[in-house]
């Protein structure tokens, strides 16, 4: 399917040059490279212009880039609410990520488990929660590879193999740099990324509505041929889907920032001051976002056919049908390089857990040879999401991690809330947590893995890890009471009020 | 406060579920949500300038 030459030449020089960059990080900075803050964290010392490009970068993954308009390409409507999600999600950011980051940097933490466990006390917690942010964060890795899958194999004309090789090559060029260089190195990175981000985006706005007559005949066009799908999309979102799109924004936004990616990135910065200056300049990604989802429609409008297990084809297939063979070669590199970002960062995240979380003793030292351990479970994280894209079909993995966005929301009553207050009793914290999980796996079952559930049957249509979150609440906030009650122990706090200022 | 008008402006679903009045052709629907990324950010940056001197920030 590789119909123009000048495309891979581009896009091959820009990978090439992007590698390049990624090793050229380990020159970047100076700090001790051997301790888990310089290499998972890079010495806590991004300022505002590198932290927006790094969570910009982290972010908007390539896997958004395709998925969003492949959902809005397949089911209509429903697909936008990415858009509000991203709009509160800042403001979660706003408020609880820049008080995270006073605590963690007053308590020398890396990750969200090591608040966990000054916060209550609890080993159990620390690693119920540092699990579920790994099992939330593999797939996704795994799923940043299946947009990249589907460029390359553009490229390798349609073969699997070619394909599948140069997955892995491109694989073991981003692992070598993340071994290496740490956050350093994805974050070098995501300068090009962004930046080709924005060109195909800006690109695409001008030159896609306009060869296909205008957005008036493009909604139009959509919302024929949606209708004609089985089930039939619309342009609008029904009226018994109203709370489900309410409650899918809004608890995709309050987990977002609890990713080990966005905790890693966000804890990068040198001041809370860049944090909050982030809440304000990141939505600009949002609204490239936004009109990327809607290049679903135009590829409908375009008249490009798929059937509902390859939309994520959507979009490129559009791109190349209407962009010049060089331009397309940017917009290639650009979903590609847009997997390598997030990739390495969430790789990173979820290595800096297992190491402190769940492999270390429960001390308040750093053990020695963390460092070491997070690299090779950085290795380990990229490997087994290659394993997993390799071996387990596409639509396992976005079940899987739908399914980790549904858990996330589980860890909000003992992380987010818990930076407020320390009212809840960690052992009820543990039991509504393992409630949630359990509800929202299995409602995700029962539903044959749809976002949303029917609530009694034919009842509420919400979002299933909102629901999860709400027996998650109850249980905590029932037993804690009568944990209250029977005067148990509360466990230890070794937080105190001037941590957090 | 202010930053729970975003909350009310997102999640009010029906409010927004319409077809008209288009912009640029563009439905209601799709066109107010882009505005609240836009007036969430506004708001983020006010309350960001508001609360500077309150606080070491």
């Amino acid at each position: 399917m590789s119909r123009s030459p000048s495309a891979f030449v581009v896009f091959a020089i820009i990978f090439a040059g992007v590698s390049v960059l990624g090793f050229a990080a380990s020159r970047w900075g100076s700090g001790d490279r051997k301790s888990l803050e310089e290499w998972g964290l890079a010495g806590r010392g991004f300022g505002t212009i590198v932290s927006w490009f790094l969570l910009g970068g982290d972010l908007y993954t390539a896997y958004t880039f395709v998925a969003l308009p492949a959902f809005l390409y397949g089911a209509g409507a429903i697909g936008f609410f990415a858009v509000p999600y991203t709009t509160l999600a800042y403001i979660f950011f706003f408020v609880v990520v820049t008080r995270f980051w006073v605590v963690a940097r007053n308590r020398g933490y890396i990750t969200l488990a090591d608040f966990i466990r000054d916060r209550y006390g609890d080993r159990r917690l620390e690693v119920a929660v540092a699990l579920t942010c790994v099992a939330a964060a593999l797939p996704y890795v795994a799923l940043q590879l299946v947009g990249m899958q589907a460029v390359l194999t553009q490229f390798g004309a349609g073969s699997q193999l070619v394909g599948g090789s140069a997955l892995f090559v491109a694989f073991a060029i981003v692992a070598a740099y993340t071994y290496i260089c740490g956050l350093r190195g994805p974050a070098l990175v995501a300068f090009v990324k962004d930046s080709l981000m924005y060109v195909t985006i800006v690109a695409a706005v001008l030159i896609i509505p306009a060869k296909l007559g205008g957005w008036g005949h493009i909604f139009s066009a959509a919302g024929v041929a949606l209708a004609r799908h089985v089930p039939p999309g619309a342009l609008l979102v029904p009226p018994n889907m109203y709370f489900a799109y309410g409650t899918l924004a809004l608890g995709s936004a309050s987990t977002l920032f609890m990713y080990p990616h966005s905790i890693t990135s966000a804890l990068s910065a040198k001041s809370r001051q860049v944090i909050a200056r982030n809440a304000v300049f990141l939505p600009l990604y949002s609204i490239m976002l936004a009109m990327l989802a809607l290049m679903g429609y135009c590829a409908l409008a375009a008249g490009i056919h798929l059937d509902a297990k390859h939309t994520s084809l959507a979009v490129p297939l559009l791109l190349e049908s209407l962009f010049p063979g060089w331009l397309t070669g940017v917009a290639f590199a650009a979903i590609v390089t847009g997997a390598l970002v997030p990739a390495a960062v969430m790789a990173i995240g979820s290595a800096n857990l297992f190491a402190s979380n769940v492999l270390a003793e429960f001390t308040q030292e750093r053990p020695p040879g963390e460092t070491h351990h997070a690299k090779l479970l950085c290795l380990a994280v990229l490997a087994a999401a290659l394993v997993l894209v390799l071996t387990v079909p596409v639509p396992f993995a976005i079940n899987f991690q739908l399914l980790g966005g549904a858990w996330m929301m589980q860890i909000f009553p003992v992380a987010a809330m818990g930076l407020y207050t320390r009212w809840f009793n960690p052992h009820a914290l543990l039991a509504g947590w393992a409630c949630g999980i359990a509800a929202t796996t299995a409602m995700a079952v029962a539903s044959g893995f749809k976002a949303t559930f029917a609530l009694g049957g034919s009842g509420l249509v919400g979002y299933i890890g909102f629901y999860g979150f709400v027996l998650n609440l109850a249980v905590a906030t029932g037993l804690t009471l009568l944990l209250r009650a029977t005067g148990s122990p509360h466990g230890v706090d070794r937080t105190v009020p001037a941590d957090y200022a | 406060m202010l930053l729970l008008l975003p909350v009310v402006g997102t999640l009010w679903v029906p409010f927004y579920a319409r077809l008209e009045p288009r912009l640029f052709g563009i439905p209601f629907f799709y066109w107010y949500q882009i505005v609240w990324i836009v007036l969430g950010s506004l708001l983020i940056g006010a309350v960001l300038l508001l609360t500077r001197n309150r606080s070491d920030v």
